[in-house]
């Protein structure tokens, strides 16, 4: 009995596998840098009223963690990154069919749960009364980068750093900031204007203080037959998803 | 607790599916390797234990990290099944499966190991002195002798292969429906503040692990008694 038992499941285990080699039909899989967590969310939403039955997954994470990813053959369709210079390097390594395309410059903004984010500058957060300090990771996160040139140009990043938390990627930079185990955090104006956050006051960075944003989106290689894959980059061009990108603070090319 | 929605019950499926292939694969490649570790007096007995046992030690993202560069485009593994006009194994339910049967190996091969060492040889040899074939011995004399061993051996693998995370979000990403787990689902929902979700799906893990380690550990009573 155990044996029959045994032979039912192997063959079930045959078949899935062989299954999994020839499905044809697969969702559109859009890879997406944290900052966009809410704005893109809404945006799936809206593209799914206007294709009814797209089957759409967003996956969010760093930028830079993405870009591995899909070097190491994460079947994206679509990536999202909050630096242009990810999809760049992609495309360099003929990973992509389209050329990088910039969608939106993003912002950096000072958030806090306890405090009043209007009152802070980033001077301040060398003051002894706060004692962490959360942004994304530097190294695979843009936002972190900008973060990090920020508090370099404003003179602080010595006294800061040893306050300094990690988040993998913005969003989770957020989280800690929200959930209060960081004092303050320096995280994507997008994230600050999701409803929850904007609870609180978010303070903006001067813009001045550090490169630039430019968000940049490429189609992959895995999606080069996959007219889904096109029809969702059209639409981030249109008016509906361009205003949805304005509401969550993004600054629009063109 | 709130209701679940399409994405909790696409994780749990993608869960359940990883966590019964696992447990099916590892008691086939178990049964041997324990059987051989516990009658052997080989001098590589101590490597073979070793190894098996490095998935207990090991952080999971140096297993995540070694499985990603072999079984992705540019590794020896995915790299030969692309040129043989496969897909490579990165990001992939298939690849997360291979990664949890090397992770959840030591939790599949001690116990039956265990159990075998309490059969001892000699059942096996007087079943063979009768004529009994190999796949005899172990139809009628070994697996019904070690029937309790395989039940606390399959229950362990399934819960740790459950409570598999770090491995996972590293060689498997988070793609619904492919390889995102219960566990990276309440990450991910963690991380969008959806703290509900993550609320739910976490209590439904928790109540599960516990009912699984007390009937684990009764089983372990009851069968470390009656043992041969």
């Amino acid at each position: 009995m155990f044996f029959t038992a045994m032979n039912r499941l192997v063959m079930a285990i045959a078949l899935s596998v062989l299954s999994a080699f020839t499905w044809a039909d697969q969702p559109l899989r859009i890879a997406a840098a944290s900052d966009l967590r809410y704005a893109l969310d809404d945006i799936v939403a809206a593209y799914r009223i206007a294709h009814p039955g797209a089957a759409i997954n967003v996956i969010y994470g760093s930028s830079g963690k993405m870009t591995t990813q899909i070097i190491n053959g994460a079947p994206y369709d679509v990536f999202f990154s909050a630096d242009i210079s990810f999809p760049e390097q992609l495309a360099r390594e003929g990973l992509t069919v389209t050329k990088p395309t910039v969608y939106a410059i993003g912002r950096i903004v000072l958030w806090s749960n306890t405090l009043n984010a209007l009152d802070l500058t980033l001077a301040d957060l060398a003051s002894d009364q706060i004692e962490r300090v959360a942004i994304a990771q530097p190294a695979h996160a843009p936002y972190g980068m900008r973060a990090h040139e920020a508090l370099q140009s404003a003179d602080v990043w010595e006294t800061v750093q040893p306050k300094l938390v990690f988040g993998e990627n913005i969003a989770q930079t957020a989280q800690m900031t929200r959930s209060g185990a960081a004092d303050v955090g320096i995280i994507a104006l997008s994230l600050a204007l999701f409803p929850e956050m904007a609870k609180h006051n978010h303070k903006l960075i001067d813009r001045s203080l550090h490169q630039p944003l430019t968000q940049g989106f490429v189609v992959t290689r895995n999606a080069a037959d996959n007219p889904e894959a096109k029809a969702f980059a059209d639409f981030m061009g249109t008016k509906q998803a361009r205003n949805i990108m304005t509401r969550y603070g993004f600054v629009l090319p063109e | 607790m709130g209701a679940l929605g399409p994405a909790e019950w696409q994780a749990i499926d993608v869960t359940v599916r990883l966590c019964l292939y696992t447990t099916l694969i590892l008691m086939l490649l178990a049964t041997p390797i324990a059987w051989w570790l516990a009658h052997s007096r080989s001098r590589f007995k101590v490597v073979v234990q070793s190894v098996v046992a490095l998935p207990l030690v090991l952080p999971p993202t140096v297993l995540g990290f070694y499985l990603l560069i072999a079984l992705g485009p540019r590794g020896l593994i995915g790299g030969s099944l692309e040129q043989l006009g496969l897909n490579h194994l990165a990001f992939s339910f298939e690849g997360i499966l291979i990664a949890s049967v090397i992770y959840s190996l030591p939790f599949a091969v001690q116990p039956l190991t265990e159990a075998f060492r309490n059969i001892g040889r000699r059942p096996v040899e007087v079943a063979s002195s009768l004529g009994a074939g190999a796949l005899d011995r172990f139809r009628t004399v070994i697996f019904p002798l070690s029937r309790g061993g395989y039940i606390v051996a399959a229950t362990l693998t399934f819960a740790h292969t459950l409570g598999e995370f770090g491995v996972i979000l590293m060689l498997g990403g988070s793609i619904p429906g492919e390889t995102r787990v219960l566990s990276v689902l309440i990450y991910d929902h963690a991380e969008a503040m959806n703290y509900e979700a993550a609320h739910s799906l976490s209590l439904m893990i928790l109540v599960f692990a516990f009912f699984t380690l007390f009937a684990v550990y009764s089983m372990n009573r009851r069968f470390g008694v009656s043992r041969v």
